[in-house]
């Protein structure tokens, strides 16, 4: 049974109908990316599952459990980082160590603050408030807050978009390296579809809001670690993205039909 | 004073750099005279004109007290409450000099007996008034801001609580201190009856009137932050399934801090006009019942001595706004840029 479960879930805002019989399986471990337009209801499909908004029909099931609430066991790296700025670096890292570790002793806080600091090469920044740092670091604080909960999945809302080419590689290759080292299980939103290829082991095309619903899984499998460079000629790469596309635009066909 | 400063850096830039010097100078110089020119110009400009304007205008009306006042005179006015405070003050040295004389020679002969001390009891001066003006707006500003900014935080979180409270609010808000007050003293004179009274039931009933004034913009403006906390930080708060107190305490009080000290500002700023009114009713010592004294015993200083206390209130109102803004630089994190 897989790990993390959408089953036709449903939900509008109003009388705008954003998404429509969503079904998902991702595997524990399994890194998945969805992509999809701007305005397509991604951000949507991942309050669902983080659990920050219930579905208006279907359900969200983790590891067979009902989600009815957000919880530190899926933690979220949103899409505008939702750091506090008022919070130092450290602080905003820690408040969540110390909120989801609250029986571990002081020492074993701070080291696991610390550590994940380290993982994002911030530790040198701790004592920085996120209104001076750059995007990119603002990112990898979200980042290190999210990994610090220890979560069982990582829900990542376009944590790279904001990012310039260069930061953006480098931050793949983070993501990837530190996907590899834990194995959690990551849904990966994202609107670059060779970010998608490069990260993903499948990719899920959300066609064409209003009323966006999930295409079928494109599998990417390319063996790992993925070579950016090759994004641009390996036939295999080609192929994967040619696929995504058809089935983006064929489910943005799909929905015109349907809502003409 | 400008001129002073001004040449006692341009010699020392002289000493520091002899040969390039002078023109650089002069440019600077003429640099720092036109800063100069457009901060403090254009203030002396208008008292200028404000003074000659009430010069004239005072010399033209003529009252049933005398003439109304022009500058001259109500600086004089002041000059005159400055040294009646210092004669009030070495007279109660005397008075303490001369109790202390007597109280050695007394218990010289009669030793063990008991000395009964007495009080001065000369009358509060001006500058004592202002004294017990600051205090009083101070314990009403204190209480109002203890009862607002929680119940605003109650009010801004729970939706229930906010249209419970909401229609009393509407109602309150604009109640004027002149209606407040006969209620306040009326309660205060039957509840406030304690063994040893710290203070007065004047400074009581004044200082609960300033709150009940000065409550609401806290109250209103700290509601409306806590109500517009950032959705994406309160969802993070809920990821970490942040307590009650840990999520008041590092999500919703941080954000809201800012139109929260914009309310507390206001509220003092209404608190330190209400007193005035409050003072004159209550008889509190304060700033407010030496205006109505002043207006009762109705000599040819009435007039002068009124003005004086407008000016200083104005002058300590702008002083308290000016010192809420430092606070507020002090405890909110570095400003609207670190969002
Ligand atoms: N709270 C809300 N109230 C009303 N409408 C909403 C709300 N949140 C999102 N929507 C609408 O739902 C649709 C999907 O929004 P969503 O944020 O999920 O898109 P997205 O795929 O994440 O877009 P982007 O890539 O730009 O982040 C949009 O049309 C948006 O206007
Ligand atoms: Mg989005």
């Amino acid at each position: 049974m897989a790990f993390l479960e959408a089953q036709s879930v449903c939900k509008s805002y109003g009388a705008l109908s954003v998404l429509q019989d969503v079904d998902l399986a991702i595997d524990r471990g399994e890194l998945v990316a969805i992509v999809g337009a701007s305005g397509s209801g991604k951000t949507t499909l991942l309050s669902l599952l983080a659990g920050l908004a219930l579905p208006d029909r279907g359900r969200v099931l983790l590891d067979g459990h009902h989600v009815r609430e957000p919880g530190p066991d899926r933690a979220v790296v949103f899409q505008n980082y939702s750091l506090l700025p008022w919070l130092t670096v450290w602080d905003n890292v820690s408040l969540a160590v110390d909120n989801v570790f609250r029986d571990w002793p002081k020492a074993r806080k701070r080291e696991q603050t610390e550590r994940h600091l380290e993982l994002v090469h911030l530790l040198p920044a701790r004592d920085k408030r996120p209104g001076e740092l750059s995007g990119g670091m603002r990112q990898r604080v979200s980042l290190a807050r999210a990994l610090a909960m220890d979560p069982q999945v990582l829900l990542l809302d376009e944590p790279l978009g904001a990012l310039d080419a260069l930061t953006r590689a480098t931050m793949q290759t983070e993501i990837e390296r530190i996907w590899q080292q834990d194995r959690k299980t990551v849904v990966l939103i994202t609107n670059d579809v060779d970010e998608s290829i490069l990260l993903a082991d499948r990719i899920l095309p959300l066609t064409g809001g209003p009323g966006a619903s999930l295409g079928p899984a494109v599998a990417v499998d390319l063996a790992r670690p993925r070579d950016r460079r090759a994004v641009n000629h390996d036939p295999r790469f080609k192929r994967i993205r040619r696929e995504v596309f058809d089935r983006l635009r064929a489910g943005q066909e799909w929905t015109r039909r349907k809502s003409a | 004073m400008m001129d002073v400063a001004l040449e006692s850096t341009a010699s020392e830039a002289v000493v520091a750099a002899p040969p390039a010097a002078p023109s650089a100078l002069r440019e600077r110089a003429r640099s720092v005279t036109r800063a100069v020119a457009r901060t403090v110009l254009p203030p002396l400009l208008g008292l200028a004109v404000f003074l000659a304007a009430w010069s004239l205008v005072a010399a033209s009306i003529e009252t049933s007290i005398g003439a109304v006042p022009g500058p001259r005179a109500v600086w004089d006015a002041a000059g005159a409450l400055v040294e009646e405070h210092a004669r009030e003050r070495t007279k109660a040295v005397e008075f303490e000099a001369r109790q202390a004389e007597r109280k050695e020679a007394f218990l010289r002969e009669q030793p063990g007996e008991p000395w009964i001390e007495r009080q001065y009891a000369g009358k509060p001066t001006y500058l004592d008034q202002i004294v017990t003006s600051l205090k009083t707006v101070f314990a009403g500003f204190v209480l109002a801001s203890l009862v607002a900014v929680p119940l605003g935080i109650l009010c801004g979180s729970i939706p229930l609580v906010q249209s419970a409270l909401g229609p009393f609010i509407q109602i309150f808000r604009p109640v004027s201190p002149l209606a407040w007050l006969p209620i306040v003293m009326i309660l205060v004179s039957a509840l406030y009856t304690p063994e040893e009274a710290w203070f007065e039931k004047s400074f009581v009933s004044s200082a609960i009137t300033v709150a009940l004034c000065s409550l609401w913009p806290a109250l209103i403006n700290t509601s409306l932050g806590v109500a517009s906390v950032d959705r994406d930080h309160l969802n993070v708060a809920r990821v970490l399934r942040l307590g009650w107190w840990t999520k008041v305490t590092k999500i919703i009080v941080p954000s809201a801090l800012p139109l929260i000290f914009t309310g507390l500002r206001l509220s003092l700023g209404v608190g330190w006009m209400v007193l005035i009114a409050a003072e004159m009713l209550s008889q509190n010592p304060g700033l407010g019942k030496f205006v109505w004294d002043m207006f009762q015993n109705g000599s040819s200083q009435t007039l002068s001595m009124i003005l004086v206390a407008v000016f200083t209130i104005g002058f300590i109102g702008c002083l308290l706004d000016r010192a809420m803004v430092a606070l507020e630089r002090l405890v909110t994190y570095g400003g609207a840029g670190a969002r």
